[in-house]
């Protein structure tokens, strides 16, 4: 009698098992996995972003991409699909199921520090996942995550450049930072657990340009002020760089974490002196004591344990990325500086 | 409101006439400086500082964080040391290479002057001037200042990574293997090397650069200290509490002005597995250890007096 209780309830996901099973071997019967990969759609999670339109006008002339985003695409090119859904939506898992999807690039990763870190993570890490057991169930072949160099997070005793074997330590004191951590550690467990996907996790230093992250508002702002007595070594890279690798990162063949980073590293108060911005030396305590006050009152965009960015040094050593990735960045240093300054995108 | 227009002219005040005077002040103190420095260390000190910059900058700026300009304050502070306190008397100075290699040192004096005065001695005596770098403690890093001053002048984070990044720039690493239970010895078991730390010879081997045994001689005799107090030690946190009467006579805050002399070695090369099981690496590093005591050795025997 329980078996047949079980039966009809059973039978529905065999049938969906069976399905799966179909577009796995069509799939597999294709010219191989190097030409999805290299020609087949590319979904572009948390498309509307800055960085997210950017990719995707590079990336639309070559081949096609697909949008997956809460927010509506304005000023779309016409020929870029777009899905104004949540990716935790059954619908974003029926895009998957198509068979032409050649790669995911997650760039949805959301960091709005005003939000309660509740939302925060459930969003992140659970929309994160719904999307690796879409890959995974629907073989996707590529997987790109831009994660963040301030996973290693600023600290004391740092090595000037830190290698992609580091621990992700950057939690520690910036508690903010946790679902990103969260996220790359998940997509690392993927890559060892999946080795039929290609999975690369980059991990660029501080981005500069038009996007809206805290390294370009904290350049963009009118007078500048940096911590009393330190002046710790920095990276930057253009957004442009940071694009160019993630298009790097989706040629077949490449599969790992490969730290990212821009032209030499300069000192904080040369990049600052070289925008032409004036400086106001604030003694550290005063500094964490005032913006802990101002983030309270809503009055700054920046969380107190973000200073700890300008006072120890948090940097990269990208050699990997030169070598596997073949990876050069394009734009030098006062190009790169004098991204944040550009006019803001319509 | 009486306060407030006292609080206004104090602003006008600070603004008309303190400020332009402390800039003035600080534009005057400075050329002074700049002049005081020619005339202490030479009229090539200047074409040094351009030599050791264009080192630097067609390499796209030193990645530590090393800023000549900056860095020249300091260097002027020890060639003033180097060429009038102590009159240091340099040897075998053409064996530091033009690339990358290891200063191996012994390390006295209670204060790390003798790492200064090698770094004025690469600097003022080797040509082309090089910079010496140098491990700090990780502490360092969260004092405001100080960790600014340490990666200006060449210093870095004491950590294997930058040690071996370091030396495959091509640069000049110096060690003290004895580290704090050398810089605190008393005065009764001075020029007595004590025991050398394992790592700077993985490091070699496994970077292959060349090993360049460096003996100072007249820095025991800077500071004379008695005896380490261990009590006082442990209650101020301090690797040792050195007991030195000098620091209580009017102007014994400053060393003694002893001769220093600074022996540099032959190149010594080593090779094999930098994993190799510590016994082995040890004979080597004993081997090292010889050179520098039989170096000490043979400088004191060669000195006549204390201080001339």
């Amino acid at each position: 009698m329980a078996t047949k209780r079980h039966k009809p309830a059973r039978s529905a996901p065999v049938e969906k098992r069976q399905a799966e099973r179909r577009v796995r071997a069509r799939r597999e019967s294709d010219a191989g996995d190097g030409g999805r990969i290299e020609s087949g759609a590319v979904v572009v999670t948390g498309i509307c972003g800055r960085l997210g339109r950017r990719l995707a006008r590079h990336l639309h002339r070559e081949r096609p991409v697909i949008g997956l985003d809460r927010r509506a695409f304005d000023g779309k090119p016409k020929d870029i699909e777009h899905h104004t859904i949540d990716v935790r939506r059954k619908k974003a898992r029926e895009l998957f199921r198509r068979p032409d999807i050649g790669a995911l690039v997650h760039l949805g990763v959301m960091h709005d520090p005003r939000l309660g870190a509740e939302d925060h993570h459930t969003w992140n890490v659970i929309a994160f996942q719904k999307l690796l057991e879409y890959v995974e169930r629907y073989d996707v072949p590529k997987l790109v995550l831009l994660s963040s160099a301030n996973v290693y997070g600023p600290r004391p005793d740092n090595p000037q450049f830190i290698g992609e074997d580091a621990p992700l330590l950057g939690a520690n004191r910036f508690s903010d930072i946790r679902d990103l951590i969260e996220l790359d550690m998940l997509a690392q467990s993927f890559f060892w657990r999946n080795p039929r996907t290609e999975t690369v996790i980059l991990r660029p230093t501080h981005i500069l340009g038009k996007v809206q992250n805290a390294p370009s508002n904290y350049l963009r702002l009118r007078v500048v002020p940096t911590l009393m007595g330190f002046d710790p070594m920095m990276q930057v890279v253009h957004q442009d760089d940071v694009v160019r690798a993630v298009r790097l990162a989706l040629r077949p063949g490449v599969r790992g974490i490969f730290n990212i980073a821009g032209p030499p590293p300069v000192a904080l108060s040369r990049a600052v002196k070289m925008l032409g911005r004036s400086t106001v030396p604030v003694p550290h305590t005063l500094a964490r004591a005032g913006v802990e006050r101002l983030w309270r009152w809503h009055m700054t965009s920046f969380p107190a344990p973000e200073l700890d960015f300008i006072r120890y040094v948090c940097m990269v050593d990208d050699s990997r990325a030169r070598e596997v990735l073949g990876y050069r960045p394009k734009f030098d240093l006062a190009s790169t500086l004098e991204a944040v300054d550009e006019e803001r995108w319509v | 409101m009486p306060a407030r227009t006292a609080l206004a002219r104090l602003g006008d005040v600070a603004a008309e006439d303190v400020l332009p005077l402390v800039s003035r002040l600080w534009g005057g103190t400075r050329r002074s400086l700049d002049e005081l420095a020619v005339r202490l260390v030479g009229p090539d000190f200047e074409e040094r500082a351009r030599l050791l910059q264009a080192r630097y900058v067609d390499a796209g700026g030193d990645p530590f964080g090393l800023d000549l300009q900056t860095a020249k304050y300091a260097l002027m502070t020890c060639a003033f040391f180097h060429r009038l306190w102590f009159r240091t008397e340099v040897r075998g100075i053409e064996h530091v290479p033009e690339g990358r290699a290891l200063l191996i040192a012994n390390h006295s004096g209670q204060i790390p002057i003798d790492g200064a005065m090698i770094g004025a001695a690469v600097y003022l005596d080797h040509d082309p001037p090089r910079m010496i770098r140098a491990m700090v403690e990780k502490w360092s890093q969260t004092l405001p200042f100080v960790s600014t001053f340490f990666s200006r002048v060449g210093q870095v984070v004491g950590v294997p990574e930058n040690a071996r990044r370091l030396l495959t720039m091509g640069e000049l690493l110096l060690v003290f293997p004895e580290g704090t239970r050398g810089i605190s010895k008393p005065f009764t078991r001075r020029y007595q090397l004590q025991e050398f730390g394992n790592g700077f010879m993985r490091l070699a081997i496994e970077t292959e650069s060349p090993i360049i045994p460096v003996a100072v001689v007249g820095a025991e005799e800077q500071y004379v200290n008695l005896g380490n107090v261990k009590w006082a030690a442990r209650l101020l946190g301090m690797p040792a509490f050195p007991m030195i009467p000098q620091v209580f006579l009017p102007g014994g805050q400053m060393p003694l002005p002893t001769k220093y002399r600074l022996y540099f070695g032959e190149p010594l090369h080593f090779h094999g597995d930098a994993d190799e099981d510590d016994a082995v690496i040890e004979e080597k590093v004993q081997l090292v250890r010889q050179t520098i005591q039989s170096m000490i050795n043979r400088g004191l025997k060669e000195r006549k007096s204390l201080f001339f």
